[in-house]
């Protein structure tokens, strides 16, 4: 079963020689084409400008980034000050320590009041192994999605991570981008369809749906080819919206297949 | 260069004499609205209704026919829990009638326990967990310094709030970028829900803690309402640095049996002899005011 001419993947998705970049470098594109785009745009950070690829941002506009040093909860509700001024700030920081650290300051100030807080949770994932526990962020995702009036994007690559980050200043109101730190193969390109509150069949198949989101999604291509050698199809779904879910194709997909397999970096109990 | 900054007008003795009876009218109402609802905090709403009364009669530039006024100044509230007074005063300066007053703390109401921002215009915040609205004004300054904006920014906040280190980050960033349109008013009323703040955890010295974050510092005493507009009119004129002023006052102020109690801090008073009591005390206040009302 072949791969879906619809979701316009890269000609390369199953060659070795498959770009890799870290999805984090696609929020640092994003943010300059949004700070190009909109002029309410600020980001905020608490000392971690160069590996949240935030520099660009930086110096293409120096008045709009602001420096808060290691301060995550003042992070959120200093934010959340400058959108009721109007502005649309991202923050950035490690997904250990925002929303890690600042939960209850993203709920009742950027959620409960709906203001365009954009948060942006870097390094999350097992995948950021060698820094150890304390940073391999893997329960943002279930903390995030249970918070009133929050959009969750999980993006898989480079590319769809700089269109996340462009679908939340379009969004009003506050949106969570997660991304990883580790290269990982671009396997969409800059036609693939996104947008909040879509799913995207990527491989077709009617033997079992793999649902997953962020860089896992490709490691789910590369599964669905396994697969085919043992006489299994598999229908690949990427989901980089995980709240709103697109419950339509995700549900269709289990009726159609039967059984369901979700790949994701997180504790399982947060599923 | 700081920019162009709205001035308080003078205060004169029969304005000074009329905010005064309005703030003990202003306090009869948050004693029923608070007797009515069955539940919620009575002392520090009595004791910051000389300020409230103060901001929205006098300091504030402000238009409660237009509360989302472009240019007007920001009032955040930080502690969450003297809504009652942030309400009364409210309704008492025409954002809307007095009677939905009685609707506190009710299933649907626009007057929720803790206020929520999108139910009522022209509150700047949704306030209840302590320390989230002094970064919340911070930010509002900052942008407000970016646009050159012509509003104050303010922010009312507890003492006993002042353990969360939230609030200190915040004042970090406040020194740092000397956010002269940037105004705290702490109720220094020395409890909280659990006790006295210097039992549970010493602020003191707090005069010297908020100069070395880079605040001017006023002290005052809260319940002179003469102070309290000198003040403001300090910070307005202070184009240095952000200025914080510790407003001592007496939790549960005009009600003999509450005055100074921590009990006072989380509940309302009965219907009955326990209301009737302290309105009759309010109507006279030690027998040197006569209300209003009467």
């Amino acid at each position: 079963m072949p791969l879906v001419k619809a979701a316009k993947l890269s000609s390369k998705v199953f060659h070795k020689d498959i770009p890799q970049l870290p999805t984090r470098n696609g929020f640092g594109d994003g943010l300059v084409i949004a700070g190009e785009r909109d002029e309410r745009v600020m980001v905020l950070c608490a000392d971690l400008t160069e590996s949240t690829r935030t520099e660009a941002f930086k110096k293409a506009f120096p008045d709009r980034f602001v420096q808060l040093g290691v301060s995550e909860q003042s992070l959120a509700a200093i934010a959340a000050g400058m959108a009721l001024a109007g502005r649309v700030p991202f923050i950035a920081s490690y997904a250990c320590f925002s929303p890690g650290r600042n939960w209850e300051q993203i709920r009742t100030t950027a959620c409960l009041q709906e203001v365009n807080v954009k948060i942006a949770g870097a390094h999350a994932g097992i995948s950021v192994g060698p820094d150890g526990a304390t940073h391999q962020m893997n329960e943002d995702i279930a903390i995030m999605r249970v918070l009133p009036n929050m959009i969750v994007l999980v993006p898989g690559d480079a590319i769809e991570t700089r269109k996340a980050v462009l679908a939340a200043i379009e969004h009003n109101g506050p949106v969570y981008i997660r991304f990883a730190r580790e290269k990982t193969p671009v396997f969409t390109t800059d036609k693939s369809p996104f947008a909040i509150g879509k799913a995207q069949i990527l491989h077709a198949g009617s033997d079992v749906a793999i649902i997953a989101c962020g860089p896992l999604v490709y490691e789910a291509l590369l599964a669905a080819k396994e697969l085919e050698k043992h006489g299994v199809t598999a229908k690949v779904i990427s989901s980089p919206s995980v709240k709103p879910l697109d419950e339509a194709t995700l549900i269709a997909a289990a009726k159609q297949c039967g059984a369901v397999v979700t790949v994701e970096e997180a504790q399982a109990a947060a599923g | 260069m700081p920019h162009v900054r709205q001035t308080i007008a003078p205060l004169t003795d029969a304005k000074l004499r009329k905010l005064e009876l309005k703030a003990n009218d202003i306090r009869q109402d948050v004693l029923k609205m608070l007797t009515k609802a069955g539940s919620g905090h009575s002392a520090g709403p009595l004791g910051m209704a000389d300020i409230f009364t103060a901001l929205y009669f006098h300091v504030l530039n402000h238009d409660p026919r237009k509360p989302q006024w472009a240019e007007r100044d920001r009032l955040f509230l930080s502690n969450g829990h003297i809504a009652p007074i942030r309400y009364a005063t409210m309704a008492h300066a025409g954002y809307f009638p007095i009677e939905e007053l009685a609707t506190l703390r009710q299933f649907g109401s626009r007057l929720q326990g803790h206020p929520e921002y999108r139910l009522l215009p022209a509150l700047e915040n949704t306030s209840g967990p302590l320390g989230d609205g002094s970064p919340q004004s911070v930010g509002m300054a900052y942008v407000g310094m970016l646009e050159k904006a012509p509003w104050h920014v303010y922010c009312a906040m507890s003492d006993g709030e002042l353990a969360a280190g939230i609030t200190w980050e915040a004042a970090l960033f406040a020194g740092k970028h000397k956010l002269h349109n940037l105004t705290w008013i702490i109720d220094r009323n020395n409890i909280q829900i659990d006790g006295y703040t210097e039992d549970i955890m010493p602020l003191e010295p707090l005069h010297e803690k908020f100069a070395a974050f880079g605040f001017t510092v006023l002290e005052i005493d809260g319940h002179n309402i003469q102070e309290f507009v000198d003040a403001c009119d300090r910070a307005k004129a202070t184009w240095e640095t952000p200025t914080v002023i510790i407003a001592h006052t007496i939790p549960g102020k005009g009600v003999s049996y509450m005055e100074f109690e921590p009990a006072w801090h989380g509940k309302s008073p009965k219907a009955g002899e326990e209301l009737n009591s302290a309105l009759k005390e309010l109507r006279t206040l030690g027998g040197k005011i006569q209300s209003e009302m009467e």
